[in-house]
């Protein structure tokens, strides 16, 4: 394998996922949905980044190209020195042996008519990780107490589980192979909140004890995002809007579409939300099948001048690695 | 004041669980009528596998003297125009019924489900022409096609067997492609390829068994519909042919003597019931126990 640049797991390079909308007997093709519209970013070996954005804007579309589950329309998906986009599909199994993916609903993530046991077990034997009996069963039951589960309950069935312990089974169905990366796609947001503490903990947990672990953490919920990623990218319209570190993203917002979904989370001081300045978004997101031309978020923008629509703005660093796509921004340089 | 729980003894612990192919048992047998059921599809097996030695008389020799008698000590369900003893042909008839009962129902059902299975699993231009071609099969009513096949092919039981495979496919290759485009869309296939799992192991391990409760109990029903079936080509005369005992075959020829002696088309018409019958409540039970979520609950 390519080991050249061993610091980076995952780069991804100008990704376009384009679905066709057919229409009539003969599947004519009559438009693009143009989910994933040129998003690039790098992830680094025991990093976590954070995807964010609202419903729709292409975030599980990514993280299932990542997987290869969606063959991309273009672009590149370096994983570990290897561009895995155009790999073939026998080939492609291989490759998942080191990522996971994690699902957002623990209803529907587990076939309900296989043991809790055997979902956990499985990535085991598709890979032939595990070669004898015993060695096995002694890998299932680790992975169980791993994520908290007692092992004797390797013998029942999904339905027999409550939502969190579900997820913790899609957790360790994940861990099996120790892979390299794990693609968490809302992880946390079909449990409980006190359920969501737990599984960002030990997500966390896991991470801490194997070095090297990465997460591609998409969500919604930008103070989880926040309290789990190490960068964040936000996403607009199957684009990526503004990438930098944590820290930096929530304390500076920069892209109006980040400072008015940022003016969006709630503080827990009556006093402070009281007063908070809150920035309200007209009208709707535009549909993927016809984005406006420019600067996609520009309809909606509470700071668009007439040069917005005239271009699409590409990401650029304004001063220590953030990346924001706005020509508002100072420090932005247009170049259209 | 607020009353001090003790922490339970064990509480981390799982109560220990009951052997699966236990609990299988349990629930399938749970149910008054199922046991019947089990117990009359029991009874048909072993009449069809020793009816030499259960039938009184030859049920193929014409003895024409004891023509049409009524029920008596020595032939408990009378006898027919040729004097051949009911009761031993309805026993002979049970082999008929069965061995093409079984036989289709598995060869069409294994074709259909397998066609179904990958026409939904792959999709595309494949998908579309065996649909269509068991669209167009579908086309014609079970038993007219059955009929066709048959004419065409000549009676026997073999060429029944075929006719009613044919004519029974579509219907397993709709459902199962039905059930696997929905079975397919859900998280825990995709789950499936993200860990790297073959089309053929998502397909087998994890499609067919959620398509199952659906399909066993489609397969039950069928399988007393063929048995009708083949007791309708026999009544009109081109399934099986005339010496041999089919249930079917014995209706249509009591049928003229329904004044004077009706037990000749009561007889095999009760026969052909309580199969059906059965064979419906085993596939109830069935499904019922083959799902973990009811076997939890029940």
């Amino acid at each position: 394998m390519n080991q050249k640049n061993d610091d980076t797991i995952l780069d991804v390079k100008d990704l376009k996922m384009y679905f066709p909308v057919t229409r009539g007997l003969l599947r004519r093709k009559v438009a693009d949905v143009k989910a994933v519209d040129g998003v690039a970013f790098k992830l680094k070996r025991g990093e976590t980044m954070g995807l964010v954005g609202e419903s729709g804007c292409g975030k599980t579309t990514i993280g299932r190209c990542v997987l290869g589950l969606y063959r991309p329309s273009a672009g590149e998906i370096v994983f570990n020195g290897q561009d895995i986009a155009g790999f073939p599909e026998k080939k492609l199994r291989d490759v998942r042996r080191n990522m996971a993916l994690i699902f957002q609903d623990p209803y529907s993530s587990l076939d309900p008519r296989q043991s809790a046991g055997s979902i956990v077990g499985e990535p085991l034997l598709i890979h032939k990780v595990t070669m004898a009996k015993s060695d096995y069963r002694e890998r299932v039951e680790q992975l169980f107490r791993i994520v908290g589960l007692d092992s004797s309950m390797s013998d029942r069935f999904p339905h027999e589980f409550s939502g969190g312990q579900r997820q913790r089974i899609g957790v360790a169905r994940a861990l099996a192979c120790s892979p390299h990366l794990i693609v968490c796609d809302e992880p946390i947001s079909a449990l409980d909140v006190s359920i969501q503490a737990q599984i960002i903990n030990l997500l966390e947990e896991l991470q801490s004890k194997s070095a090297g672990l990465s997460y591609l953490f998409i969500a919604h919920d930008l103070s989880v995002v926040r309290h789990i990623s190490d960068r964040v990218a936000v996403m607009y319209l199957g684009r990526i809007v503004e990438i930098c570190k944590s820290r930096v993203l929530y304390e500076n917002p920069l892209h109006p579409y980040t400072r008015a979904l940022l003016s969006a989370v709630p503080i827990a001081d009556p006093v402070v939300e009281s007063t908070r300045e809150r920035i309200i978004l007209k009208g709707e997101v535009p549909s993927p099948l016809n984005p406006p031309p420019g600067c996609s978020f520009h309809p909606r923008c509470f700071v668009a001048i007439p040069e917005c629509s005239q271009g699409v703005p590409g990401l650029q660093d304004v001063g220590e690695g953030h990346e924001v796509a706005c020509i508002r921004v100072p420090g932005y340089k247009r170049t259209f | 004041m607020v009353e001090q729980r003790k922490p339970e003894e064990g509480f981390q612990e799982a109560p220990p669980r009951v052997n699966e192919w236990r609990r299988f048992w349990k629930v399938f047998l749970q149910r008054k009528i199922v046991i019947f059921g089990l117990v009359v599809f029991l009874l048909l097996v072993i009449t069809a596998l020793f009816a030499g030695l259960l039938a009184p008389f030859d049920p193929y020799k014409n003895v024409l003297p004891d023509s049409l008698q009524q029920p008596s000590g020595k032939h408990w369900l009378g006898t027919d125009i040729q004097g051949r003893d009911t009761l031993s042909r309805l026993i002979f008839g049970t082999r008929t019924a069965l061995m093409v009962g079984f036989i289709t129902v598995i060869t069409s059902a294994v074709i259909g489900v397998t066609l179904g299975l990958a026409a939904g699993f792959f999709g595309g231009i494949p998908s579309m022409v065996i649909m269509r071609i068991m669209d167009s099969l579908m086309c014609f009513p079970m038993l007219v096609l059955a009929m066709l096949l048959a004419a065409v092919l000549g009676g026997g039981i073999q060429n029944v067997i075929i006719a009613l495979s044919v004519a029974s496919l579509p219907g397993y290759a709709r459902v199962m492609n039905g059930l696997t485009l929905s079975i397919r869309e859900n998280d825990y296939i995709m789950a499936e390829r993200s860990i790297g799992a073959s089309n053929w192991r998502a397909m087998v391990r994890h499609i067919l068994p959620n398509a199952l409760p659906p399909m066993i109990v489609l397969v039950t029903l069928q399988l007393g519909g063929i048995i009708l079936a083949e007791a309708g080509l026999s009544f009109l005369g081109i399934g099986i042919k005339p010496p041999g005992a089919a249930w079917g075959a014995m209706v249509t020829d009591g049928s003229r003597f329904l004044r004077t002696s009706p037990i000749l088309t009561i007889a095999p018409g009760v026969a052909i019931m309580l199969v059906v019958f059965a064979f419906n409540m085993v596939g109830d039970g069935l499904r019922d126990a083959l799902d973990p979520r009811l076997r939890g609950l029940l």
